[in-house]
């Protein structure tokens, strides 16, 4: 083995691409996994959904076994936080103090969560959800009969609302906005994830604002600005997440809303790379600087990290695309429609349980989110990946074959 | 413990031994075989761990769902024996199974 040494920080969906994708690109030294959870890198999406639910065990959501790891000659160093980058020495410290040098550095450091500091927040029965320890704190709070609050009506937020109903409990979602999704969709994809969640029974409350969350040890409900109290046995906060850059922005790294990193994934310094949900980066499809939160980017742009530290250089320019499971809905996005001015439909809305919306800026599509329709959602990832355009009259005629309308 | 053989775009044979209920997808990615991205880690959402079933196997194997199958349309070069991987347990029924892998996922 070379006497290079490959340290990779953080490891989750990133970190195992990365690793794996070293290997496979020929990188001949060593390769360390370094990160502050005690397990080896895991599938995060499941979280809010099938293993919350209770419907997969935690063996399960493994991207690779150990196995997998020791094979491949990659060293996981699993429970150590890394404190400090030291460019200089090239070596990172740990929190115990001890260090470890590297050649190459990359850094997959992901998001943390947003936190709320209201009145109460410290009560028991207050959680985020990011990480497996969180689900299985959450899931000594669960049970048939008793009431979440979740507040946040986002992705994760309506995810787990999804599961606790499957758990037989009462849930309220509580969102600042006008809207759930308000953020990531058009009002009538809002308005249809609010129908189906009131369908299957959970309250959803828009333009809530929380005033504070009451209990004497543990929360027992939460209360609004406009005087409402609803009863709580737990509460999850999911206000979205923040990029976890301190180390890069301690060791002198260029940060701007996420590690900036150019087309190869390489950080301000030659030596180091980043990818996943801690980097801002160019797409090169939708011409802009953007970060993105998804598996999707993790593992793309962890592939593009990998081959430049192997010496081969690939610009990134994956399609972004991502999906979320609730009920019996299968929501797949392919693009992004930030920026849309026009939403195109393909089924209905208000009834039922399948459909596409299509957004537009002008003429040009941007992005699907296809609920219960996997066959759209291909259709306009291969087009929007291989610059076919749309013909937005056709999509919107359920009697014109999906593929008609692209040319 | 059942055996599943895997053979390349290019003609590499690999043969993996995996529990009863391992999906065909985690055989692949959990020993190491390339070919099967499995993006989503087997919600049936991606498309990237599409596999074609040796013949022999059709039967044994089963259909497709709908969802699998209409994603299964714009996969590159589908046949009909494609399958998504992650779609297909391994149960010792299906031991010996022989799976083909595509030149490319996407
Ligand atoms: C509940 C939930 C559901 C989701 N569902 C979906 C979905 O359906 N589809 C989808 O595409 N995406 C989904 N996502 C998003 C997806 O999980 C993330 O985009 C993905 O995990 C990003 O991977 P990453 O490797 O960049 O970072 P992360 O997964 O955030 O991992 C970063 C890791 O680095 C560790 N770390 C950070 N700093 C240090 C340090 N200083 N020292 C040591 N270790 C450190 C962290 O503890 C963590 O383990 C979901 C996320 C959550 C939380
Ligand atoms: S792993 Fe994503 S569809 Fe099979």
């Amino acid at each position: 083995m070379g006497t290079e040494h490959a340290v990779i920080v953080g490891a989750s969906h990133a970190a195992a691409q990365l690793g794996a994708s070293l290997r496979q690109g020929g990188w001949q030294g060593r390769i360390s996994i370094v990160g502050d959870e005690a397990i080896p890198p895991y599938h995060r999406p499941p979280l809010s959904k099938d293993y919350l639910a209770g419907q997969k065990h935690s063996d399960e959501l493994l991207i690779r076994p150990a196995a997998f790891y020791e094979k491949s000659e990659i060293d996981l160093v699993l429970g150590s936080r890394v404190t400090a980058v030291d460019r200089e020495q090239k070596c990172i410290v740990l929190h115990d103090g001890g260090n470890i040098p590297y050649s190459k550095l990359a850094l997959t450091t992901g998001a943390t969560v947003r936190k709320l500091t209201l009145p109460g927040h410290e009560l028991d029965g207050v959680f985020y959800l990011r990480d497996l320890r969180d689900v299985d704190r959450i899931r000594g709070y669960t049970g048939p009969g008793k009431s979440a609050v979740i507040v946040g009506g986002g992705y994760i937020g309506l995810e787990t609302a999804a599961s606790m109903r499957k758990l037989g409990m009462n849930v309220t979602v509580l969102e600042a906005l006008p809207r759930v999704l308000q953020r990531v969709t058009a009002p009538e994809v809002s308005a249809f994830y609010s129908r189906v969640h009131r369908e299957e029974g959970v309250t959803i409350i828009t333009d809530a604002a929380v005033e504070s969350l009451q209990g004497s040890s543990g929360v027992t409900a939460v209360k609004l600005a406009d005087g409402t109290e609803l009863d709580a046995d737990l509460v999850v906060i999911g206000v979205g997440v923040l990029p976890a850059t301190e180390l890069a922005e301690a060791a002198g790294l260029a940060v701007d809303n996420g590690i900036v990193v150019d087309e190869f994934a390489r950080t301000s310094d030659p030596d180091i790379v980043a990818a996943g949900d801690c980097t801002n980066h160019h797409n090169p499809i939708y011409d802009r600087h953007l970060r993105l939160e998804s598996v999707q980017n993790a593992t793309d742009q962890a592939k593009t990290a990998a081959n430049t530290l192997c010496g081969k250089l690939e610009a990134y320019h994956a399609l972004p695309w991502f999906w979320s499971d609730q009920y019996d809905l299968k929501l797949q996005i392919a693009g992004l429609s930030q920026g849309f001015d026009r939403v195109v439909l393909r089924g209905a809305t208000d009834s039922g349980r399948s459909f596409s919306a299509f957004y537009f800026s002008g003429d040009r599509l941007l992005a699907v989110d296809a609920i219960n329709r996997p066959k759209e959602f291909m259709m306009v990832r291969r087009a929007l990946s291989t610059g076919l355009s749309a013909d937005a009259e056709k999509l919107a005629d359920e009697t014109v074959d999906i593929q008609q309308a692209f040319s | 413990m059942p055996l599943v053989k895997f053979i390349s775009h290019s003609g590499e044979e690999n043969e993996v031994h995996v529990a009863p209920g391992t999906t065909v997808m985690h055989a692949a990615v959990d020993n190491g075989i390339s070919g099967i991205l499995a993006d989503c880690g087997g919600a049936c959402s991606c498309a990237t761990c599409h596999c074609f079933v040796d013949e022999a196997w059709l039967a044994k194997v089963g259909e497709p769902d709908e969802v699998e199958a209409q994603m299964l349309d714009f996969v590159l070069d589908p046949q009909p024996n494609s399958r998504l991987s992650c779609q297909i347990k391994v149960s010792d029924e299906l031991d010996g199974l022989v799976v083909l892998l595509p030149e490319s996922q996407i």
